[in-house]
């Protein structure tokens, strides 16, 4: 009823190729955005913005990086937490050398950093593939990590080897690192830069680019055939996805724990961000944003549940079951639909195209 | 075979000595670099050693995606989950034989519902969402062994020996040390490998496993059962699981790191080819012996505490050379 | 059975139980003071954190068992389980925040990264946080860090205590020593190097370090190259969960002597040596507080609460090292939240006066017996700049089934280990934009 398209001609190529084509859900994503940016700021707690939104939105940006590399050009990679680790401390060098460098500006360059780095452990990715690939890609992880924690330069010889975000601002006193930033500042920004990468990728892989990813990702031997240089799409599928990762690890560094240190990105991270994306959905944008939800939303549910109802189960039981409920959930989801939630929500927008009346 | 297998002989003591050399001639290069010949030798003995551990872990997995294609990332969580077990029932008095046993039981059951409940809805979907799947079943495994069975630090305790002893007294000044620990522990594994092997070349199951493995639709084809080997193949891994369970438990104490060792054993997986057993038994050996002398000799040079990253390097080297590992079959790709 | 019947199913259970489960303690009236605990019993860390979490939550339920609180104000203690993992602790301390009955009194991490994850925070919060032997040693100055406490002794201290307890094995001098440092490739880990440094340049003995990378399973080529290539004097150990019990395994693998291996206090617990069985006796390591239940409060814990069957844990773990320095992290906090009642009046506090009351407080040998915990720990004496209180260890051997006393209390040189707090407290202040607190104009 509200969500049907007849009537929406498409005259020209502009309008086919559009990221929504359809109108409801052009109004409805920038609802979306509009809700996330005027309305939630004011009816969300401090614990909501800081301990829900603020990671949900930084891990949104690892899963779409990862998905990029995953979904877009199927090369799985387990190196998700070294490439954090490297916008991390790649960001807190650059911001403690050049103070006076603009904090946007800085997570721009992390990430670019990172990308290199990401072209350099994607050189194997030629050779190797599959499983085999995934665990060499472990190396990626387990060597940056040892890298951060070796050498005290990472970390401006600080006595433990943790960085601490110091205090930067956007503009003027919108401070979104260190002491001074406020879980609202945080928010704010990082919303607005997470739409922005978001549309950034989306258009990305809608381009000569992502198709080429995506003939590489369906069959590689195939693609090479019609003229597709595996070479520069694997390696540029890496860079893109390390960028997007180093982004996600500064912003984690700086605005969500505040102060990290290497073992913060350990092989665990990669993990969950590789669920991030299979369980929100492989090739899918929206998928990247579903999974992230879902995976940091779910622990944290499960957590506060028994409180919720009114259970007063012991904490260490919680963390038990809550580790059980969780696997069996991935089990069951990834049995009920393999696609990802990215697949169900296309399923319900078949099914609400025909709504009230089926058939 | 016999050609490699004459390789293999010349090969390994002379890459041995080869590096000996190479280290020799360093440690004159650079004067903070300790080398004897005892010394390099104790360590590789110490390594190969700890690398039979690691290809006990690595066998559960090989198993399975043998027959299965499954890489089963519970492996590591297998092997805590029946150390805990087995300890649970020792604590609750069962001599360690019996609770072995029990185990070995428990173990089987749960190869059987992981195959119904988890493997069966899943059949011919991608290979990553089974690896998915497993690592769900990490989680739940992990959280169900410490809800039945708490998280503390438990000992187990069959007896193996600990003390160090010293070889080769006569050869070298101070002799070598080596732990009898390690020595019964890469017995045991020895003596599981052999008990594999016979049971995949000589019992009727073993040669069902190796056709399912071989290809799973010309199996079916000819009668064999898919989801029974599977369960058998599964059964299998959990008694791996066990058994690796008793001798890293009893080495460092059961509790949940135990499930992190499954990382241990990934270099070792690929090095030495995922479909391979005797792969997985000659990469836990050279990715043990190889890593202990690189973070003995090398770390002068690149810095410390590099096993970590130094089996996953090692590996991705072999890897450039032969894609498919050491072992592993070699990978045809058709348009 | 379709989906909406697997749905049905565990709502239907929860309905069942939640009024069997539903505690009075939530529905009680009444002035309430709030202790929030982020504690870990599950995940790698678990078998240390559980004794701990058990000896914080019991003192806690002895004292609104035997006294009705802290002078008729109750505690209402709250738990959130971090697993020993930063994001989880930040998450478990915006939620544990504002879910009490009054401002939350003192947070104690156990962790050093969450410490260091919750500095921002609680400074931005004006919410007080005891790091009890773990965390940054440099929060010791109060005058950068405000609201951190490192009460009763720091790593820095702990290394100085060690090195003067091998100066008195050895007779004096360590001229020419070796000493060697197996530590845990983390934050926590690294703490101890620039003061060990700093020592051998004085005391001129020789150190070499060892890292583990965590969670230190693999120990192998590290105790190889301490024990057969550089036989050091003594090894001095920072370790932390499964990496101790592994060292002591891989150390006794190798034949290194058991009594000159020094672990950290993190390092001396009943889990790192039991599972090495007889190989560990002769085992060292520093402490900071008394071990055993030989004490009227912790017989008060046991008569109060176990013979009611109203304990936290197993009887047997009361008592054992980690369960002791629970109470002794949950003494600390009530001390202070008492000297602060004095003050503000027998009320819920807020944090900033439990800060006060931190600031405040001074725990003499006499003060330690009358709270039933005579010789229990070192005389604590806090101040507006220093959070640390000159806080003394001694050395403690594993006999096989209980840790005994090894030395007297040693008292680290604060004299040398003060400037070194305030260097790198000062460069701190500097990276992130901190004026220091002027201590004279506080109350």
């Amino acid at each position: 009823m509200l969500y049907r398209e007849a009537g929406q001609f498409k005259s020209d190529y502009v309008s086919d190729q559009a990221i929504f084509p359809i109108l409801q859900d052009r109004i409805g994503v920038i609802l979306i955005f509009l809700f996330a940016l005027l309305v939630v700021p004011f009816i969300a707690s401090n614990y909501m913005l800081s301990s829900i939104l603020v990671p949900f939105l930084v891990f949104s940006i690892a899963a779409i990086g990862l998905n990029i590399l995953t979904g877009y050009c199927g090369q799985v990679s387990l190196g998700t937490g070294g490439f954090m680790a490297c916008g991390a401390f790649f960001t807190f060098k650059l911001t403690t050398a050049m103070p006076e460098l603009n904090i946007l500006l800085v997570f721009l360059l992390a990430g670019f950093g990172t990308a290199l780095v990401g072209i350099a452990f994607g050189l194997p990715s030629l050779r190797i593939k599959g499983f085999y690939l995934a665990i060499a890609t472990l190396a990626a992880q387990f060597f940056l990590i040892w890298m951060f924690t070796q050498n005290p330069w990472w970390t401006n010889h600080s006595a433990a080897g943790v960085i601490t975000a110091p205090p930067r601002a956007l503009f003027g006193d919108f401070y979104i690192t260190g002491i001074r930033a406020t879980p609202l500042n945080k928010y704010i920004f990082l919303l607005c830069f997470t739409a922005l990468l978001a549309l950034v990728a989306k258009n990305l892989v809608r381009s000569a680019l992502g198709r080429a990813w995506m003939a590489i990702r369906d069959m590689d031997i195939a693609a090479e055939i019609i003229g597709i240089r595996p070479l520069a799409a694997k390696l540029s599928a890496f860079a893109v996805s390390s960028f997007f990762i180093g982004i996600s690890g500064a912003v984690w560094a700086f605005m969500y724990t505040a102060s990290v240190e290497a073992l913060a990105f350990e092989v665990t991270r990669s993990f969950q961000v590789l669920f991030m994306i299979i369980i929100g959905g492989l090739g899918s944008i929206l998928g990247s944003f579903l999974g992230a939800a879902f995976i940091v939303l779910l622990p944290i549910m499960l957590s506060n549940l028994p409180a919720m109802v009114g259970l007063r189960l012991p904490v260490d039981l919680v963390a038990h079951l809550e580790f059980m409920i969780f696997g069996a959930l991935i089990v069951f989801f990834l049995i009920v639909e393999p696609h990802g939630l990215a697949r169900l929500w296309q399923i319900g927008k078949e099914k609400l195209r025909r709504w009230p009346f089926p058939y | 075979m016999n050609t490699r297998v004459l390789t293999w002989l010349v090969a390994v003591p002379a890459v041995v000595i080869g590096l000996g050399l190479l280290f020799q001639l360093l440690s004159l290069v650079e004067p903070s670099l300790y080398f004897t010949w005892a010394y390099y030798l104790e360590v590789l003995i110490g390594g190969t050693l700890q690398g039979v551990m690691y290809s006990l872990v690595a066998l559960g997995f090989v198993l399975i995606f043998k027959a299965s294609s499954v890489f089963n990332f519970a492996q590591g969580s297998m092997v805590l989950f029946a150390a805990l077990t087995m300890v649970g029932m020792i604590e609750w008095g069962l001599h360690w034989t019996l609770a072995f046993l029990i185990t070995a039981g428990v173990m089987v059951v749960l190869a059987l519902v992981i195959e119904r409940v988890v493997l069966r809805p899943l059949v011919n979907q991608p290979h990553i969402i089974l690896f998915m799947a497993t690592i769900g079943i990490f989680y739940f495994l992990d959280g169900l062994g410490q809800t039945l069975w708490g998280s503390d630090v438990k000992q187990l305790d069959i007896g193996i020996p600990r003390t160090p002893i010293f070889i080769l007294e006569s050869v070298f000044e101070g002799g070598i040390l080596v732990n009898q620990f390690d020595i019964v522990a890469a017995a045991i594994g020895g003596i599981l490998v052999l008990v594999l092997a016979i049971f995949f070349q000589k019992t009727r199951i073993g040669r069902a496993l190796r056709a399912v493995a071989d290809d799973h639709q010309a199996a079916l084809s000819v009668g064999i059962p898919l989801k029974t080997i599977w369960a058998i193949v599964w059964s299998v891994a959990g008694f791996v699981a066990l058994v690796t369970g008793v001798i890293w438990g009893s080495k460092l104490g059961v509790q949940f790191t135990l499930a992190l060792i499954a990382l241990k054993a990934l270099p070792v997986l690929i090095l030495g080819g995922l479909t391979s057993i005797p792969g997985a038994i000659v990469g836990g050996l050279i990715i043990g012996a190889g890593e202990q002398v690189a973070e003995v000799f090398l770390s002068t040079f690149i810095g410390s505490a590099i096993q970590d990253w130094f089996a996953y390097v090692l590996a991705m080297l072999f890897l450039l050379v032969r894609p498919q590992g050491l072992f592993g079959e070699k990978i045809i790709e058709r348009v | 059975m379709t989906f909406r019947q697997l749905l049905a199913v565990p709502a239907a259970a929860t309905l069942l139980t939640v009024p069997l489960f539903d505690s009075p303690a939530l529905a009680q009236e009444g002035s309430q003071q709030y202790f929030p605990g982020l504690q870990y019993r599950s995940g790698p860390y678990a078998p240390s954190g559980i004794p701990f979490a058990n000896g914080y939550a019991d003192y806690l339920a002895m004292l609104n068992a035997r006294d009705g609180g802290i002078n008729g104000v109750t505690i209402h203690y709250e738990e959130c389980d971090t697993a020993y993992n930063n994001d989880r602790g930040v998450e478990c301390y915006e939620r544990l925040k504002d879910a009490g009955p009054s401002e939350p009194a003192i947070w104690s991490p156990l962790s050093t990264g969450i410490t260091y994850a919750l500095i921002p925070r609680v400074t931005q919060d004006e919410a007080p946080m005891l790091s009890m032997g773990y965390g940054r040693a440099d929060a010791s100055d109060g005058r950068v860090f405000p609201w951190i406490f490192t009460a009763p002794i720091t790593y820095w201290a702990g290394a100085d205590a060690m090195i003067q307890y091998i100066q008195q094995e050895e007779g004096g001098s360590l001229e020419g020593k070796k000493i060697a440092l197996v530590y845990h490739d983390s934050a926590y880990g690294r703490e101890p190097i620039a003061t060990l440094e700093r020592l051998a340049e004085e005391e001129g003995y020789e150190l070499s370090l060892f890292p583990v990378a965590p969670p230190g399973l693999e120990q192998k080529a590290t105790w190889l190259q301490v024990a057969r290539q550089l036989r050091p004097d003594w090894t001095l150990m920072w370790g932390w969960g499964v990496m101790n019990s592994t060292a002591v395994q891989e150390a006794a693998a190798v034949g290194y002597p058991m009594d000159r291996f020094i672990g950290i206090w993190w390092s001396g617990t009943e889990p790192d040596v039991r599972p090495s069985g007889d190989a560990g006796v002769g085992y060292k390591s520093l402490n900071f507080h008394a071990t055993g239940t030989d004490f009227p409060a912790i017989q008060d814990i046991l008569s109060h609460l176990y013979d009611e069957g109203e304990g936290y844990g197993e009887r047997e773990g009361v008592g054992e090292v980690n369960y002791n320095r629970g109470v002794l992290n949950a003494a600390l906090a009530v001390e202070a939240v008492r000297t602060a009642q004095a003050e503000f009046g027998e009320r819920p506090l807020t944090g900033k006066e439990v800060r006060w009351g931190m600031e405040n407080l001074h725990i003499s040998a006499e003060r330690w017996e009358e709270l039933g915990l005579g010789e229990f720990a070192g005389a604590v004496d806090l101040s507006c700049e220093d959070h640390e209180g000159g806080g003394s260890a001694y050395v403690q051997s594993w006999n096989g089934t209980a840790w005994e006393p090894a030395s007297d209390w040693i008292q680290p040189r604060n004299d040398e280990l003060r400037p070194a707090y305030e260097t790198s407290a000062a460069q701190y202040a500097e990276e992130q934009g901190i004026e220091l607190r002027d201590c004279s104009q506080e109350l």
